[in-house]
Formats: C-alpha cells, sequence, structure tokens
C-alpha cells in the first residue's frame, strides 16, 4: 500500500476511536431528548466530571502503591460511573423536574446555568488548569512496511473499542430486553399514556439520566486515559460534539447516536488530514448544518410528524 | 415525619456522595505523576455546614415552604401611576431621564462613567437579543458572534481602509445583518432546540475562524490601536494623530484632560442606544412585531392565517443581528482592542441571561437587567472567583423561582372602563 493511504487507514483508526467515544456522550443527549423532547446542555459537564472522578481514583490508587492496572481501572470506572450518575441524577432533580411542563425555553436555559455552574463548580474545587495524567495503558501493535508508514493501533485504542462494544450490546439488550427498558420505549412514544397505564414516568425519566450519566462517565475514563489530560473546559466542546452525533443519526434513535458519533469521528480525523486540525470544528459543525438542511430527522431518525 | 427523615438522610447521602470526592480530594501534580492530596480542614467544615443544611432543608421543608410563600412577589407594575395618569406623565419622565443621563456623567468620577458605556453596551445587545428570544420565541446561543461581526468590521476597516467611526457604524450593522441573514435563511426552517444548537455552533466557527486566519484578524493577538471616534473630525487625543487635524480640547481653547474622551464615548453610547430602543420600539408596534409575536405563541395558527415564518422569522434575526454589529462597532471603538477572547461562549450566554432576567420580551426589564448584570460585579468584587459559579446558580434559581424575568412584558392595548 502506498504511504498515502495508509495514512488514511491511521486516521481512519483515530477517527474511529473519538467516534465511539462520541457515541457514548451521545446517547446520553439522544435518550432524554427522546422521552422528555429537551437538550440535556449540561451533559458535556457530567462527562468532564466524570473524568475528574477517574483521574482522582487512579492517582489515589497509584499514590496507595497499587500495581495491578486492570483493578485499578475498574475501581475508576466504578466510582466515576456512579459519582457521575448521582450528577446526573441530582441534576434532574434540581433543575429540570420543577420545571417540566413549561415553555419548552426555560428548561433549556436552566439547563444552560446548570452548565456553567458545573464548570465553574468543579474549576474552583480542582483548579482551572490542565490536569495531566501519565500514560497508563501503553504500547500498540504496528504493521505496515516501516520504510513507509507505519500504521499504530494502541491498546488504549483497542481498549477503547472493546468497552465501547461491551457497554453499546449491554444497553442494547437493558432497552430492549429488561421490563425498565421497555417502559422507556414505552416513554419515549408516549409519555402521558405511559403515566396512565400505571408507570411511573418519573422514576423512568430519572433513569434515562442516571443511564445517559453513566455511559457520559465511561467516556469520560477513556476519553482521559487517551488524551491523558482534563480540565474543567472539556465537558463543553465535547457536549456539543456528541449533540452533533445524535443530531447527526436522528436525535432520539440510540442506534443513530451510535452510528452518528462514528460517522463525526471518522469525517473529523479525515479532515484533520487534510487541513490544519484547528478546522476540525468548523467541519463537525458545518456538517450539523448539512445534515439539518437536507435531512432534518437525521440518518436513522424517522421524520417527526407535527400534531395540532 | 419517618419520611422526611428518610428523605433528609438521602438528601444528605446524595450531598455527600457529589462533595466527597470532587471537593474532598483536590488533584496535585508531583513532578511527572499525577498525586492527590485530602482537603484542608476549612474546606471539610464547608462540606459538613452544605450537607448539614441539605438536611435541615428538608426536615423543615414545609415550614420553609410557608415561609417562602408569605414573602411577596415583586409586583413592579403596580408602583406605577395609574393609566390615565401615566400617559400624561411618560413623555416628562423619559425627557428628565435623557436629561439626567446627558449631566449626569460631568459630575461623577472617571471609572464610572466608563461602567456606564459598557452597561450601555450591554443594553443594546440586550435588546437586539431580546428582539431574537423574547419576542420571536428563536433561541439564540451565538449571539455573540454577530457583535464579533461588527467589532471586527469596524477594527479591520479602520485598519486597513482607514475609514471613520461614523462611516463604519452602519456598516457594521449591514454586514451583522447580512450574516444574521445568510445563517438565518437555512436554519430557520428547524425546530427551537435545533436552532439553539445551530447557533452556537456557528459562534464557535466564527470565532475558531477569527482565532486561526492570523493573516487578517491577527489571531489571538487581536487587533489593537484602533481609531477612536472623532466629532465633525475633532480628535480627543492630545495630539492630532493626522497631520491637519486640530484636537478637540484645541479647537475649543480648553485645558486637556483626558475624561473628555471617556464622557464623549458614553454620550455616543447613550445616543446609539436611544436610538436602538427607539427603532425597536416602533418595529414592536408594526405588523411585523405583531407577527413575531404571534408566531411565537403558535406557529401553526400563524402558518394556516396565511403568515410566511420564514420572512418573519428571518427579518427577527437579521435585526437583532445587526443590532449586535452596531454594539460591536461601539465596542471595538471604545476599547481600541480586541481579540477573539472577548467573544467566547459566556458572553452569549450573559446577554441571554440579561434577556431571561429582565423578563423576555420586555424592554424595560432587559434594560434593568443589563444595568445590574454590569454593575453587579463590580460591586462584588472579592467574590469574583465565585462570580460565575453564582451567575449558573442564578439562571437556574430564576427560571424556578420567577420564569417571566423581573419586569414581565405588558402587550400595548387598551382596556374598556364601563
Amino acid at each position: 500500500m502506498s504511504e498515502f493511504s495508509l495514512y488514511l487507514l491511521q486516521q481512519l483508526i483515530n477517527g474511529l476511536t473519538i467516534g465511539s467515544t462520541y457515541a457514548l456522550i451521545a446517547i446520553g443527549y439522544t435518550m432524554v431528548y427522546g422521552i422528555i423532547g429537551m437538550i440535556n446542555f449540561a451533559h458535556g459537564e457530567i462527562y468532564m466530571i466524570g473524568s475528574y472522578v477517574a483521574f482522582i481514583v487512579i492517582a489515589g490508587l497509584l499514590g496507595m502503591g497499587l500495581v495491578s492496572l486492570p483493578i485499578i481501572l475498574i475501581v475508576a470506572l466504578i466510582v466515576a460511573v456512579v459519582i457521575s450518575s448521582t450528577y446526573g441524577w441530582t441534576v434532574e432533580r434540581v433543575a429540570y423536574r420543577p420545571l417540566r411542563g413549561s415553555n419548552r425555553l426555560i428548561p433549556l436555559i436552566s439547563a444552560i446555568g446548570m452548565s456553567i455552574f458545573l464548570q465553574n463548580f468543579v474549576g474552583i474545587s480542582q483548579g482551572y488548569r490542565d490536569v495531566a495524567l501519565p500514560p497508563q495503558v501503553v504500547g500498540g501493535w504496528t504493521f505496515g512496511d516501516p520504510s513507509v508508514f507505519e500504521v499504530t493501533v494502541s491498546y488504549m485504542q483497542l481498549m477503547i473499542w472493546a468497552a465501547t462494544l461491551i457497554t453499546m450490546t449491554a444497553l442494547t439488550l437493558f432497552i430492549s430486553r429488561s421490563r425498565m427498558g421497555r417502559a422507556c420505549r414505552a416513554c419515549s412514544e408516549d409519555l402521558g399514556m405511559t403515566n396512565l397505564l400505571g408507570i411511573d414516568t418519573n422514576k423512568i425519566i430519572a433513569l434515562t439520566f442516571i443511564v445517559g450519566a453513566a455511559l457520559a462517565a465511561i467516556a469520560g475514563l477513556l476519553l482521559g486515559l487517551y488524551y491523558g489530560v482534563v480540565n474543567p473546559f472539556v465537558g463543553f466542546i465535547a457536549g456539543l460534539k456528541a449533540f452533533t452525533a445524535a443530531v447527526l443519526g436522528g436525535i432520539g434513535s440510540i442506534p443513530g447516536a451510535m452510528l452518528g458519533g462514528l460517522v463525526l469521528g471518522v469525517t473529523e480525523a479525515m479532515t484533520a488530514a487534510f487541513f490544519p486540525s484547528e478546522y476540525k470544528d468548523v467541519v463537525a459543525f458545518g456538517l450539523l448544518v448539512l445534515i439539518l438542511l437536507f435531512r432534518p430527522s437525521g440518518l436513522l431518525g424517522k421524520p417527526e410528524v407535527e400534531k395540532v | 415525619m419517618q419520611g422526611k427523615l428518610y428523605n433528609a438522610l438521602f438528601a444528605s447521602g446524595i450531598a455527600l456522595i457529589l462533595t466527597c470526592l470532587m471537593v474532598g480530594i483536590k488533584l496535585d501534580t508531583e513532578g511527572t505523576q499525577l498525586a492527590i492530596k485530602g482537603a484542608t480542614t476549612q474546606q471539610w467544615l464547608w462540606i459538613g455546614l452544605g450537607i448539614g443544611l441539605v438536611f435541615l432543608s428538608q426536615i423543615f421543608s414545609d415550614q420553609i415552604d410557608s415561609a417562602f410563600s408569605k414573602v411577596p412577589k415583586p409586583q413592579l407594575s403596580k408602583l406605577l401611576p395609574e393609566e390615565k395618569k401615566m400617559s400624561v406623565l411618560k413623555p416628562w419622565l423619559i425627557a428628565l431621564l435623557v436629561v439626567v443621563m446627558l449631566i449626569w456623567p460631568f459630575m461623577v468620577s472617571r471609572g464610572s462613567v466608563d461602567l456606564a458605556t459598557l452597561a450601555l453596551i450591554y443594553i443594546m445587545l440586550g435588546l437586539g437579543l431580546n428582539i431574537v428570544v423574547g419576542l420571536a420565541g428563536l433561541l439564540d446561543l451565538g449571539f455573540v458572534a454577530f457583535y464579533a461581526v461588527g467589532a471586527y468590521t469596524y477594527a479591520l476597516l479602520s485598519e486597513y481602509f482607514g475609514m471613520s467611526f461614523w462611516a463604519c457604524l452602519p456598516i457594521s450593522a449591514g454586514l451583522a445583518a447580512l450574516f444574521g441573514f445568510v445563517l438565518g435563511f437555512p436554519v430557520l426552517r428547524l425546530r427551537g432546540d435545533y436552532l439553539a444548537i445551530v447557533t452556537l455552533g456557528f459562534g464557535e466557527i466564527i470565532r475558531i475562524l477569527l482565532n486561526n486566519w492570523t493573516a487578517v484578524t491577527g489571531g489571538p493577538n487581536g487587533i489593537s490601536g484602533i481609531a477612536k471616534p472623532t466629532l465633525f473630525g475633532l480628535e480627543f487625543s492630545r495630539r492630532a494623530k493626522e497631520e491637519g487635524n486640530i484636537p478637540f480640547h484645541e479647537f475649543f481653547g480648553i485645558d486637556y484632560s483626558s475624561s473628555y474622551k471617556v464622557i464623549f464615548l458614553y454620550l455616543i453610547a447613550v445616543i446609539l442606544t436611544i436610538f436602538v430602543i427607539y427603532v425597536i420600539n416602533r418595529l414592536i408596534r408594526m405588523p411585523v412585531g405583531r407577527a413575531w409575536e404571534a408566531l411565537r405563541e403558535d406557529e401553526i395558527a400563524c402558518r394556516s392565517l396565511g403568515l410566511n415564518r420564514t420572512v418573519i422569522k428571518l427579518s427577527a434575526f437579521t435585526l437583532g443581528a445587526s443590532t449586535a454589529g452596531f454594539a460591536g462597532a461601539f465596542f471595538a471603538a471604545r476599547q481600541g482592542f480586541i481579540s477573539p477572547e472577548s467573544f467566547i461562549f459566556i458572553e452569549s450566554a450573559i446577554i441571554l441571561a440579561i434577556v431571561v432576567l429582565g423578563g423576555m420580551g420586555s424592554q424595560v426589564g432587559v434594560i434593568l437587567a443589563a444595568i445590574i448584570m454590569t454593575i453587579l460585579p463590580e460591586l462584588a468584587r472579592e467574590f469574583s472567583e465565585y462570580r460565575m459559579l453564582l451567575f449558573g446558580l442564578l439562571m437556574v434559581i430564576m427560571m424556578r423561582w420567577r420564569p417571566q424575568g423581573l419586569v414581565p412584558m405588558k402587550r400595548p392595548h387598551l382596556e374598556l372602563n364601563r
């Protein structure tokens, strides 16, 4: 293979890695939107908190002299999921639930306020500077001709793919097989009717926030390890990207969010191959505008019917 | 009582989970390794205090609720005199206010005049966004982009072509309106919250472009040395920058004082603001203004009555953008220096907060909120570290406590007295 095609292959691998974490965050947006029709603007901040918690746990366990990496990662994952989910639940309880049923701009503005609050809460308690974690998962697997171009798949990337795959499978099984999952699907079809049929819709809505936050925390751990750096403002841009991914795939559709995340990640990586990397954000938003123009319901979404 | 105790324990448990790791432990770099250190005793004290507060507020939630319901909600409209008296008094009151605003700067310090100028910029921005969000009900999260377009238009025209402030003012407004039109044309067919995200993305795109197009915009370093406005060609510097120009103080034969410039900028801001208020006031009473509000209330009903929603939304979006461009040009002239740092998302959020706090659609409310939002941070300087934290909290509390804003909008209407 020529140097250029190998380079593109490398970009594809990088893009799939970033894209799968976008997909994880995007599911949180899409599930909440599917049920209560609101953009949870503070979702990116939940991801950022997940990253911070994971860093704290990893640094703490390393400081205690623990050396077994799998144990450290699993403990970090569990703690990050628990704490982020608590944040997700609290945000819903404090800032969104009392506003349900009012004009749709009102919860959105409340969510923006919550997002600014959480950013600065973390900024004040942990400092606004970048916090760097030395790489924990090192090494990789290379192929291609060393004299032309070497394509590397790092173990970290393999871990991200595996973790995303497992999480997505678990989520799909949960939504399609379990009683709670069935209730979730019912809620997204008709919230009022589900309530009449004796399902506590408030509980289901809280559950979607918890599940979304848990997935965001997993993404926070993975991306935190991948980049090795976290600061209180990473959630903003990641949230924006993930929302783009959710819209790209068709908001409200879980497989759509997965697909949208991957498409967005690969598109960004491919743009970075041809243009200066600063412009990859421009491409992401440009893509969002184009999708909304030509296919407002997204790749896998159902066209919305307006009822009077 | 038992249920309450359970609730209170649950809430304090949640509060403990939320705070113990994020506040109780701090990440710290030691050489190349990342380490953690426990919080100081004082921080733990704060955590304990917060958890105790949550516990008590849950236990006594009924008492707190009843105490709050006794607090009267501000009824600002009751403070005003009756409708009939008001219509006689109103022109006089407005005239008095304008006179006070014109005389006031000569009596106070330079710093407060400067602050008032800043407040006037935010009033213009708030009024512009008020058309889009308050009247037409389109949530625009990238409003700062149009502000940036206006500011950079003046800065670039003055830097490369040496054009004067007064010539650039309409050009800035026009160009910002053009940007609004070009962006609005495709996206205004979208539903409300999609629009919010697209405008947010647009705001980011403009900022990234300004940051990276170094050859023209100077990148992160911005543009400095932007020319100040002149009074019919009279400059406000100690010596005229251009040959043949006479500085203001020499022309009138008075001593040079740097405060003339500050007061002059303030007076320009007053005139621009009055102009903006006048134009918007007229627009609201025109058919297009009524159509904005009708569209906000019920889009489907509007369409079935034969209103073209794209044209109506586009007009609101374009006019809002042009107001921001106006304010942007003035901002660039006042600062003399602009960089992409001035046009970040937080700025959009602050303008949105002004509109929401004041009461969506209400002009008096927006003006009041803009003044509060600029003066409050100055008064609370010692809390500047917590400024954004409190700002976010305020937005959430406002939405729960008084979503209609401080001074809710009153429609122009007539009441029949039988």
